[in-house]
């Protein structure tokens, strides 16, 4: 029902919205709950285990019942709180986990079973037959208890990431808050202001407060209105701080576009992560709901929300109200629905001591013991000092009191303490480095004390920033002081709710301290007491004094649980914002990549980058015709094939040399200037690294390249060696990988191409050579290195001419009888000519397990020398490389398990396996590289190989693997 | 969590490559035996407090870090270039 002059919503902009398929109308900036509650709804949801009707029990985003579905063009969103979704023209909500509908819920059923479906049933039944637990009671179980549902499809809608810095972040913008921030905004600091609700104010809005002698909202609007105006100040509203992180980080959600329809150029979420030299928490406290029978009801609120429907938004959740309460602040409630001309039945304080002066009837000792309705509240029974009572209400407001919003100051360790003269716990002093409370959250309740903290605890944050605190006048507030008296349950026949969303009881919570579940820890995973969205907001500290009662304890010595990062529900889509697809990884690409793309060429993903798989002609139907095509191209004329992947370090310097000497097995130092020379890269444990050639371009400049995917490791390593062992050497290196595009020609013509292309042809250019050479007038490096085995060259040009001279030497290449060639036949020209990759140096292979143990030199020291020297890593015993050797072909078979022919095939007597595996056409036949133990001594012998996942099975010859041209005359050629 | 790069200024740990103990720094000799290689490579105290360890930092200056830190209350103590650090045994 809406009351004409409260609130306020904007009533000359109406906005249409539905829920579960009925059209309804609202006002801009209404909340789901509060238009659905202005058109007389009530029941919005049904409780997780036993299907109760349930309506909404708070104003903010600690509600546990009012979840709903909010359906989308592309996405649907589960869970999400009535009371914290803004309507918008074309909202479609609906509710859920019912069938067939919110008013006729079939699961209602359970409701009638409770009694056999108390904390942890699923634990004692269920039970047999076992093999039921998984195909027929879990699924079932699930279902009946449930959430929303998602759409089953992806999330097509935008999401952001943002980073902030400042020096004050001050969280939460209610009383406390906006001085806190006005203060500091004042003395210049940096200020980020984050509050989770639409508006600032906080309670200054819910509670008609007056400053000054005028509305509050007056000078919260002067407050915002001067923080907008200052430069170093940013104001996040519908921001929720979800996490305190080391060293001053936060985590905060924004909810940029869920509150309007969907746009294109609008995330629907920013997941904020802030880095505060200084932070205030001023996150206020959450209203306690009493416990008492049946107390779940549609129409029973917590009194603060009916407050703050009331003064926000102008809507009564009933025409006839009782309030149930422990405490003095809640009497407002009362008051003001009186003053607005809405009927108050009564005001039942459980105290005996208090006032019964009111303009309604007023019990004391009240106790309510029975509730009725089935869809919605309808009377209440009771006693009180006087005797007993029956009231028809349809709304009951109720208090137990305030618990401090404590949950950041826990996030890193810190453990509330007992405050006894509120019966709340408040956060520990230096609970958050950096970071210090102010007011409500502190158990200072009253408006006067939430101002004059916020502004101190500013001052303090100041002083330690540095900077020296403003003059601020705070307004008069009000500060009548907190005066209650626990009421933690009420007994009675019926079940009395503390966790809403989980559907716990008291009951539930006295049958696991019966049962043995006493810590605090234990009780909540044994009944899933504040394991819901809420977390518990509303019911910990409740469940907490009942469990202390039925264990007979204080509730201080019980403890309480920890609260966790995040403070509310965050969407992974949020935090993982773009993430998604193609956003997962960055995406590197050559020079090379359109001119590749043009010929159709499939990309495959080589670390972070996009080399061409093949390149397809027409009329080749398999990625293996391609493949044989290229292959037997590079062998007969002369192939292209863009290496600029491969990690280049420029290393210079007078120690240069002695750095490589040190950090590669073998020697660089007597490298002439010209010269290019393999080297191989060891681990400090004994294990290869990696490899690959290092060019000296000149007496104290190198070139060093590492393989693709190695480029960055390599990278870290030669900068951690230099900088732990030998920091005094003159040597200096940096990554030139993306400076220079670089190209292999390979093939019996690669001379002939690269002449066509060369300004002056080269001549007297030796296997193993490097040097200076010209194309187009620009300088370019050129290297005779080849990893195919053929004469092989890789010319390297400024990374901006690069696609120019790739389409270039592809245009020539083409009149040769050439063109380009593909990572596909790359591998089979390497194990054709039985080069390794990292297939092979996976990082448990060693120099002398891939034969290169020769190469380490044993007449200087380098990293891994030592280790690679120890028992175990040389010998008959270890796994050497080997080539395999079938005339058939044989589908891939990388992986496979290598047998002694006649043994038995289990996993004790695997002897090796296969690392690489390709058809060869040059030699017709399988080619396979793989590790088998002792395997130089024993070319020639037939080996099995089992490769039980594609039931490969089959007889190969064990050779050397070099397979192509071992004596390397074409590579001299 | 942040680290204060004496180069860079204060960053975000993503910035950084975690590494290990700083007992990498002291690499033993070519002939220092076995057990003195596998107690540099394998062995390590847990201690629950102070700890220096390595980092690098990787998407900035590529300088390697040695960070001393608290390992309980998550402190940062300190943070050195290891190539400008004061060599003898952690304080």
């Amino acid at each position: 029902m809406r009351i004409l002059g409260k609130g306020q919503v904007d009533r000359s902009r109406p906005v249409s919205f539905r829920f579960d398929g009925r059209s309804f109308q609202g006002y801009q900036g209404d909340t789901l709950a509060s238009a659905l509650m202005a058109n007389g709804v009530r029941l919005m949801g049904r409780s997780f285990k036993y299907h109760r009707p349930r309506g909404v029990l708070t104003a903010g985003s600690e509600e546990p019942n009012a979840l709903v579905e909010v359906v989308g063009a592309t996405n649907q969103t589960p869970n999400v709180r009535a009371t914290v979704q803004e309507i918008f023209e074309g909202l479609n909500a609906q509710s859920q986990n019912r069938f067939p509908s919110l008013a006729f819920d079939v699961l209602g059923v359970n409701d009638f079973l409770s009694p056999f479906l108390s904390a942890g049933f699923y634990y004692k039944t269920f039970m047999w037959p076992r093999a039921f637990w998984e195909k027929i009671y879990e699924p079932a179980i699930r279902r009946a208890a449930g959430l929303g549902r998602l759409s089953g499809k992806h999330d097509e809608g935008a999401y952001e990431k943002a980073y902030a810095f400042c020096d004050l972040l001050v969280i939460g913008a209610g009383p406390a808050g906006l001085a806190a921030a006005l203060t500091a905004a004042r003395a210049g600091a940096q200020v980020i202001l984050a509050e989770e609700d639409r508006q600032l104010g906080g309670r200054l809005l819910a509670d008609e407060a007056e400053l000054d002698g005028a509305p509050a909202a007056d000078w919260v609007a002067s407050v915002e209105a001067e923080l907008r105006s200052l430069p170093n100040v940013r104001i996040l509203t519908r921001s929720a701080v979800t996490g305190a992180y080391d060293n001053g980080t936060f985590g905060a959600l924004e909810r940029v576009g869920l509150h309007l329809p969907a746009r294109a150029d609008l995330p629907r979420e920013c997941f904020w992560r802030i880095s505060a030299a200084r932070a205030i928490l001023c996150a206020g406290a959450l209203e306690r709901p009493l416990a008492f029978p049946m107390n779940d009801r549609p129409g029973i609120m917590l009194a603060g929300a009916v407050r703050a429907y009331l003064n926000r938004w102008g809507v009564v959740p009933g025409k006839r109200v009782t309030l149930f309460a422990n405490n003095d602040g809640a009497r407002a409630t009362a008051r003001q629905l009186m003053a607005a001309g809405i009927e108050v039945a009564a005001i039942l304080d459980s105290r005996t001591d208090a006032s019964a002066v009111e303009d309604c009837p007023v019990y004391l000792g009240a106790r309510i013991t029975d509730t009725s309705g089935r869809l919605g509240l309808s009377r209440i029974s009771g006693t009180h000092v006087g005797g007993q009572f029956q009231i028809l209400t349809d709304c009951l407001a109720m208090s137990g009191g305030w618990n401090p919003t404590v949950h950041l100051t826990c996030h890193m360790n810190g453990r509330p303490r007992w405050r006894e003269d509120i019966a709340a716990f408040v956060p520990s002093d230096g609970a958050v480095p950096g970071l210090t409370t102010a007011g409500a959250v502190n158990g200072d309740y009253t408006t006067h004390a939430c101002l004059a903290a916020g502004h101190a605890a500013a001052v303090a944050a100041l002083e330690a920033l540095g900077r020296s605190a403003p003059a601020v006048t705070l307004p008069r507030a009000e500060g009548t002081p907190y005066r209650h008296e626990p009421l933690w349950l009420v007994s009675g026949k019926g079940r009395a709710w503390l966790d809403f969303a989980n559907d716990v009881t008291s009951k539930d919570v006295k049958l696991a301290a019966q049962e043995g579940f006493t810590s605090v820890e234990h009780m909540k995973r044994y009944t899933t007491q504040g394991m819901a969205p809420d977390q518990g907001k509303n019911s910990n500290v409740a469940a907490l004094a009942v469990l202390a009662d039925a264990t007979g304890r204080g509730i201080p010595e019980t403890g309480t649980t920890t609260f966790r990062p995040p403070y509310l529900p965050v969407s992974i889509a949020a935090m993982g914002a773009g993430g998604r697809a193609m956003g997962f990884a960055p995406q590197r690409f050559t020079t090379s990549d359109q001119a590749s793309r043009d010929r159709h060429a499939p990309m495959i993903e080589a670390g972070l980058w996009y080399r061409p798989s093949y390149f397809p002609k027409p009329g080749e139907k398999t990625w293996r015709e391609a493949c044989d095509r290229e292959v037997a191209m590079v062998r007969a004329a002369v192939g292209i094939s863009d290496v600029s992947t491969l990690g280049k370090i420029d290393i210079q310097g007078r120690d240069a040399a002695r750095f490589l000497d040190l950090v590669y097995t073998n020697t660089f130092s007597t490298l002439p200037v010209g010269k290019v020379r393999y080297g191989l890269m060891l681990r400090e444990d004994g294990f290869v690294l990696d490899d690959g050639t290092t060019a000296r371009l000149g007496e104290h400049h190198f070139l060093t390249t590492t393989t693709t995917a190695a480029a960055g490791l390599v990278m870290r390593h030669l900068d951690f060696i230099h900088q732990t062992h030998c920091a005094d050497w003159d040597l200096r290196m940096i990554s030139v990988t993306e400076s220079w595009a670089q190209f292999a020609v390979a093939g019996p013509k690669a001379r002939a191409l690269l002449n066509a292309v060369l300004d002056q042809p080269v001549e007297g250019f030796p296997f193993m050579s490097c040097g200076t050479v010209s194309v187009g007038g620009v300088q370019a490096r050129l290297f005779r290195i080849s990893f195919s085995g053929e004469e092989g060259y890789e010319i390297a040009v400024p990374t901006r001419y690069g696609e120019a001279l790739f389409r270039d030497l592809l245009a020539k290449a083409e009149v040769m009888g050439g063109g380009p060639y593909g990572m596909e036949a790359l591998n089979v020209l390497r194990i054709e000519k039985g080069f390794i990759t990292h297939a092979e140096i996976h990082g448990r292979t060693t120099a002398f397990d891939i034969g290169m143990e020769k190469m380490v030199s044993p007449k200087k020291d380098c990293i891994g020398k030592a280790m690679a020297a120890r028992p175990g890593l040389t010998g008959d015993e270890r796994q050497q490389l080997v080539g395999l050797k079938l005339s058939d072909a044989v589908a891939a078979f990388g992986g496979a398990h290598l047998f002694t022919p006649g043994a038995t095939v289990d996993r004790e007597g695997s002897e090796g396996y296969v690392t690489s595996v390709c058809w060869s056409v040059t030699l017709k036949a399988t080619l396979a590289m793989g590790f088998l133990k002792n395997g130089r001594a024993r070319h020639g012998d037939l080996i099995r190989i089992v490769d039980h996942l594609r039931g490969i099975d089959v007889l190969a010859e064990v050779c050397d693997p070099v397979f192509h041209d071992p004596a390397g005359e074409k590579l001299r050629a | 969590m942040r680290l204060t790069c004496p180069l860079c200024g204060p960053r975000d740990r993503r910035e950084f490559y975690y590494y290990g103990s700083e007992d990498y720094l002291n690499r033993p000799g070519p002939d220092a035996g076995i057990d003195a290689w596998d107690d540099h490579l394998h062995l390590r105290d847990n201690p629950a407090g102070v700890t220096r360890d390595l980092w690098y930092h990787e998407t900035g200056c590529a300088q390697w870090l040695r960070v001393t830190r608290n390992t309980v209350s998550h402190e940062i103590l300190a943070t050195e270039l290891v190539a400008e650090r004061k060599k003898g045994p952690a304080a």
